[in-house]
């Protein structure tokens, strides 16, 4: 029997062959190597996401967040909810914030998720997965299960925004939170520990809608990696994640400069120091290849 | 019609803008509680590009500009950051404040055309309420083509790399175009957003 299980929230971009199906696949390796289960909402949807809003209104944003902890609930009664991506949990989190705190909104919202036959109840919680990693199980517990350290990596701990404000992660300061940098020094990784754009906006979804203002943002948060001397990027947020990978080339463009960094995520880092495979990392579906984890991946575990 | 929801909207606040906002504006109730320190204009990574800083809409708000908040594009830059909230002394929900000034001049029809930002927020309202689930796939063709079929392919081309990139690292699926991910409850899913938006316009007062 796995020791923790979840009700999991994989979210839109994170489905077979989505933008962050990398993030997918090396979160569930991750898992499997740290005996926690997975078992994905039944039936979930889309959380709204940051830029839908448009045509949504309150009540809506809300129903449509209470619909997957109504579906968490009647499928898998006592697992809290974990979501990988940061919208999905912000969104989330939000949501029950709000449901919990005003019975007129929570009876509006089951009047609503009544046409769906459904019902919230405000029992399950809301995490994200770098919370289960850091107050479940605890920096102590997963360095046990790295069986090969990330040596003579730098890495810059790109936070951004979502993961990060307006809830963040328990203790970690809004300006300067550390715990990515705790992370990568638990895989045995050099953390850059004065990379100043760690929670610099990437743009978020006016990357695609107006890229002249936003690869600005891309553009410091790449520079100030290679400023510090990283090897390469590693953020918690699939957003992030792709802005600051797939727009490298048009900011070299745009800017003149040679940008040619991999972006990475901590569940990737985290797979291959356990001893999972290239293929276990998905390390396949970085746009930049992460050679130097590519490398460590490859070698044998020492015995 | 928006338009006979301005009108309505005229008739029934006259003068008085900001509770106009408290009523209908997601999280607008806040709005008088700005004290106009600026922290907000200071923090937001778009500063170089509005004209409009959250402190100067909410400021706008009370002195009754209408039109001007309205009709603004600056709440449309937001990135959802929430950069300003966490600095905000008064801890005031900027971002979803931003949004919802940007839903409620959408709504009435007065927020500007062709502003890239609110176009790509209203394709991705339609894009995930169709099934449940967003469709990067049709995402991105929409936006590329949602000015024609010759601006269409120039934005595909210039794309091509990215595109490319992202087939080649197995990260997006051209069988997305057919139909692709949803939920099951297609049905029931869209008829709760229905029942909930229904109720929303019941409580502020659009509907009776």
């Amino acid at each position: 029997m796995a020791k923790k299980e979840y009700a999991f929230y994989p979210g839109c971009t994170s489905h077979y062959r989505g933008s962050a199906s990398n993030y997918l696949v090396s979160a569930e390796s991750m898992c499997r190597h740290l005996d926690v289960k997975l078992t994905q909402i039944p039936d979930w949807n889309c959380c709204g996401a940051s830029v839908s809003y448009a045509g949504s209104g309150e009540l809506a944003r809300h129903v449509i967040n209470a619909r997957n902890f109504a579906l968490a609930e009647q499928h898998l009664p006592g697992q809290d909810i974990v979501a990988t991506c940061a919208a999905c949990w912000l969104n989330a989190r939000e949501s029950k914030e709000k449901l919990d705190a005003s019975a007129g909104l929570l009876a509006d919202t089951n009047e609503a998720l009544k046409e769906a036959g459904l019902q919230y109840e405000g029992k399950a919680g809301v995490r994200h997965m770098v919370e289960v990693l850091i107050e479940d199980l605890g920096y102590e517990e997963i360095g046990r299960h790295v069986v090969k350290p990330l040596e003579g990596v730098k890495f810059a701990g790109y936070v951004g925004c979502q993961t990060n404000r307006p809830f963040g992660i328990a203790g970690e300061s809004f300006e300067n939170p550390v715990y990515l940098d705790q992370l990568v020094e638990t895989m045995g990784g050099e953390a850059v520990k004065e990379y100043d754009q760690k929670v610099t906006c990437c743009g978020g979804a006016l990357a695609v809608s107006e890229p002249e203002k936003s690869q600005k943002q891309i553009k410091d948060i790449v520079e100030s990696a290679y400023d510090h001397g990283a090897d390469m990027i590693v953020t918690p947020c699939p957003l992030c994640q792709a802005n600051v990978e797939i727009y490298q080339a048009d900011v070299n463009k745009r800017y003149g400069t040679k940008f040619n960094i991999p972006v990475t995520y901590y569940s990737q880092l985290m797979t291959v120091a356990f001893g999972g495979t290239a293929k276990d990392a998905t390390l396949d579906g970085q746009m930049i290849r992460a050679t130097r984890l590519e490398e460590i991946a490859a070698k044998p575990v020492k015995k | 019609m928006a338009s006979d929801l301005n009108a309505q909207a005229l008739a029934r606040y006259r003068n008085d803008f900001l509770r106009e906002v408290e009523e209908r504006v997601d999280e607008g109730e806040w709005v008088k509680m700005c004290m106009q320190c600026g922290v907000c204009a200071g923090s937001c990574p778009f500063g170089p590009h509005w004209e409009h800083s959250p402190q100067k809409l909410f400021m706008m708000i009370r002195a009754g500009k209408r039109d001007e908040v309205l009709q603004s594009d600056s709440m449309w830059m937001c990135t959802s950051c929430y950069n300003c909230v966490v600095r905000c002394p008064r801890k005031l929900p900027i971002t979803t404040i931003m949004h919802g000034i940007a839903t409620y001049a959408h709504r009435l029809g007065l927020a500007p055309k062709r502003q890239p930002t609110r176009d790509f927020s209203v394709v991705f309202w339609e894009n995930f309420t169709r099934n449940g689930r967003a469709n990067e796939m049709r995402l991105m063709l929409r936006l590329w083509f949602k000015d024609g079929i010759g601006a269409g392919i120039k934005k595909a081309l210039a794309m091509k790399n990215v595109g490319l990139g992202m087939l080649r690292t197995r990260r997006m699926s051209p069988f997305e175009i057919f139909g692709g991910h949803g939920v099951k409850d297609v049905k029931g899913f869209q008829a709760m957003i229905r029942k909930a938006q229904e109720i929303e316009d019941r409580r502020r007062g659009f509907t009776k």
